[in-house]
């Protein structure tokens, strides 16, 4: 019988599920952040409005990138997800307040502060624990067999609060970006603004961890800065400076999809620095893809559907973007 | 004293699935009435079935959100808390929960847009589309959980290599023996939830003459429903008993507070159980009747819990006072759903202010009976997650301390406070506003109306003064 190795198709799946929930809920929590500090509180339902309709169908690539992780690799879920105990305790409650906060604040005038601030709380939060659980996982767990061998607060370190800064600014570059996209006026001309502050923050991030990570890791530095790796890899940083140049002058502009754009390709390229620095570890320095895969009757089980599926979501998905193209409108969405 | 991981986080799930199972309960029978009025609206164009399905979208809205934000919590939970029973048993059980993510998730959240905000933007036909692809979605959500769960209480088509179980057979994976009538048991059970929910809220704005032929048209469509389902659920349930009788019997001895084996076996009406003595005080017996209702035969036997060492016991407790609650609420049920027929035939159900009051209060009894038989059957589990084969105390993370679990069960805790009445207030306020006037032209060409403000004014004489 030929033996079929399924674990490179689940690491690409795996992969590009986890970067699509990061661009697009990363641009719903970022939009959720920059909802807190619009100049003008009238703005408000325009901003959730932009979201309404998506957001659950973002949210809902994260249960499938956490189950997809626990059906191709539950090695790794069974030793990461407990290693951050707290920082996902602190997501899904932070989640929980940012998502009920669309319909409740619609619904409870009296309490329309008190939602409005969970709703930008929330979303601030929630990116800050999806950033320490990045962290934590660049720096690496500490494994006694088959399970987490730590304590639950290992994770708090220095460096994985660095990562849950830079990615607060990376998401709300993203928001900022998705605001431009669908917003006019004054609400258009203040994301421009916020952008730029949060595309500053993104590059101070992205400086800091690449600065960081391979000092405090011998073998990434090695992976970096040998020859020929250095010559072969020199295109990333290079890119990644390019995007952020056009990504400057497209906030400052007249462009309308181009910082979009270009957010999602920072966030590429920081994805694909953190993979070549990784590679071939899901849980870092201990397992390999390969050695943290389910058997190959359960991937191939999963997979069957997947590949049939996923295409269809996406035609579905699609088409509810489709529907609610173009700019917000004033009259669909929330209006009590 | 000491804290302990184990109990500290069986608490945590039980807290964080029982208050998340009240919202599929509760939407997987709204998104099918959604689905049916949606239907009647799009063939027969009337405006009563846009007001009562505009009324309930906008209260499926909030229950679904809610649905969501907890439901995320849940797949969590195996990995933090749950890592020894994770790597065991993520082979065989991961891609079930992966499939509902793929076919019911995102299938749901994505035609939900379309259906709370789309009216305008999309042909009818599309809009009525939406409503039924959201139904079948919390559908087949129900079937893929429901297959995880029955694998964990009926294991079947795998092996076990090294305390790891591995799969053999997907077709016996997925249909395990307790499958078909945990499912049927549940949706059906869900489906009386909303019955009585859209009862209650029928009869509560009748009293009050706010929409009152809306109001008319939800109670009438429930009751006929409910004669059909809530007989229906006491036969599925039946069927359930006998199911756990053959794979579970030491669980079917503790719903049924049985310690010492007895042929032929009373029925114990009600009593106090006693774990440690092995003994039910205070029993109240009537004789042979447990043979014929739970073997359907007269000389029938139920093995006592004798019969299993002590450390292979579920406690008695939780699954005999329970499954007595859930069964007394079946026979309320059935009580309220016949009552509402024999007034209805006799040409007297809306002039009986006292039955239309008894339904207001009856609202959540479909919540109780779903929470009630879910304790029944996962406390019955114990003291195994996976029955007969891995133990609860070997499931839990090892790296967990009893405070860490502290920490955060008091935070779910304190969360789910602040959420759930929120929530609770918000539907409220959507049921006291009651059925509205249709704010969107009934009938529209497909795409982007050009003036969507047109027919905004429609008079609707049913509708209160704002």
């Amino acid at each position: 019988m030929v033996t079929l190795d399924f674990v490179p198709l689940w690491t690409l799946l795996l992969a590009l599920a986890v970067f699509y929930y990061v661009v697009f809920d990363g641009f719903d929590l970022g939009v959720g952040m920059l909802y807190g500090f619009v100049p003008d509180p009238s703005m408000r339902s325009t901003i959730m409005d932009s979201v309404a309709p998506v957001w659950d169908g973002n949210e809902t690539w994260l249960v499938f990138g956490g189950l997809g992780l626990l059906t191709a690799f539950p090695l790794a879920f069974a030793i990461i997800i407990p290693a951050v105990y707290f920082p996902i305790l602190v997501m899904l409650l932070a989640l929980m307040f940012r998502g009920v906060a669309f319909e409740f604040r619609f619904r409870h005038e009296y309490l329309r502060r008190f939602w409005d601030g969970a709703f930008c709380g929330g979303s601030i939060v929630a990116t800050i624990a999806q950033g320490v659980v990045l962290g934590a996982f660049i720096q690496g767990f500490k494994v006694d067999g088959r399970q987490f061998g730590g304590g639950s607060f290992d994770f708090a370190t220095p460096f994985a609060f660095v990562v849950g800064l830079a990615l607060l600014a990376g998401y709300g570059l993203l928001g900022a970006g998705w605001l431009i996209l669908k917003t006019e006026g004054a609400l258009q001309d203040w994301a421009r603004r916020a952008g730029r502050l949060c595309l500053l923050g993104v590059l101070a991030g992205i400086l800091v961890v690449s600065v960081w990570t391979p000092l405090a890791n011998a073998g990434i530095a090695q992976r970096w800065f040998t020859w020929p790796n250095i010559a072969l890899l020199a295109p990333v940083p290079i890119i990644t400076a390019a995007i952020a140049i056009v990504e400057w002058y497209a906030l400052a502009r007249r462009y309308e999809l181009v910082p979009f754009l270009g957010a999602i390709g920072l966030f590429m390229m920081s994805f694909l620095g953190i993979a070549i620095s990784l590679w071939p570890m899901i849980v870092p320095y201990h397992y390999t893809l390969w050695q943290a895969a389910s058997p190959e009757s359960t991937q191939a089980f999963l997979l069957v559907g997947t590949l049939f599926l996923l295409p269809v979501i996406l035609m579905y998905t699609a088409w509810s973007y489709w529907v609610f193209r173009g700019k917000v409108r004033g009259d669909v969405g929330y209006h009590p | 004293m000491t804290l302990d991981p184990v109990l500290l986080s069986r608490l945590q799930w039980a807290w964080v699935i029982s208050w998340h199972i009240l919202l599929p309960a509760f939407t997987l029978g709204l998104a099918a009435y959604i689905a049916v009025l949606e239907g009647l609206l799009f063939f027969t164009g009337r405006d009563i079935w846009l007001r009562i399905s505009t009324f309930w979208t906008r209260i499926f809205a909030v229950s679904f959100g809610m649905g969501v934000v907890s439901g995320i919590v849940m797949p969590f939970q195996f990995g933090t808390n749950w890592s020894r029973f994770t790597d065991a048993t993520a082979d065989v059980i991961s891609p079930l929960m992966a499939y509902e993510g793929l076919m019911a998730f995102f299938l749901e959240a994505s035609f939900l847009g379309v259906l709370l905000f789309g009216r305008r933007l999309v042909p009818a036909w599309a809009h009525f589309f939406a409503g039924l692809m959201v139904a079948f979605g919390t559908l087949l959500s129900s079937f893929w959980i429901l297959t995880a769960n029955s694998w964990m209480q009926t294991p079947a088509g795998y092996k076990l290599i090294n305390g790891r179980f591995e799969p053999v057979d997907w077709l016996a994976i997925v249909f395990s023996p307790s499958l078909p009538y945990r499912w049927f048991h549940t949706v059906n059970g869900f489906f009386v939830t909303t019955a009585f929910v859209v009862l209650g809220v029928g009869a509560w704005l009748l009293r009050r003459q706010r929409a009152p032929d809306d109001a008319r048209m939800m109670i009438r469509m429930a009751l006929d429903l409910l004669i059909i389902i809530v007989p229906l659920q006491m036969v599925l349930g039946d069927q359930q008993g006998l199911n756990t009788l053959k794979y579970q019997p030491a669980k079917l001895a503790a719903i049924e507070g049985r310690y010492d084996t007895v042929q032929p076996t009373p029925l114990t009406v009600f009593g106090i159980p006693d774990d440690a003595a092995a003994t039910m005080h205070d029993a109240i017996e009537i004789p042979d009747l447990g043979s014929l209702v739970l073997t359907h035969s007269w000389r029938g036997v139920i093995k006592g819990l004798k019969e299993w060492p002590a450390d292979q016991r579920p406690p008695v407790g939780p699954p005999f006072f329970c499954f007595r609650i859930m069964v007394g609420v079946a026979f309320i049920m059935l009580f309220v759903a016949a009552a509402g027929q024999i007034l209805r035939w006799r040409g007297r159900l809306w002039q009986s202010p006292r039955f239309l009051w008894l339904l207001q209060y009856t609202a959540p009894l479909g919540f109780i009976a779903v929470i009630c038989g879910w304790i029944t059957t996962e406390v019955g589990r114990q003291p195994w997650t996976v029955y007969g084969l891995l133990r609860t105390a070997d499931s839990v993370s090892p790296s967990l301390t009893g405070t860490d679990v502290v920490i955060s069960l008091v935070c779910y805790v304190a969360v789910y406070l602040v959420m759930y009445p929120a929530g609770i207030a918000v539907m409220a306020a959507l049921v006291r506003r009651g059925p509205q006037a249709p704010e969107v032209p009934l009938r529209h060409e497909g795409g982007l109306p050009r003036a969507p403000f047109e027919s905004a004014a429609r008079a609707v004489p049913n509708s209160p003064p704002p």
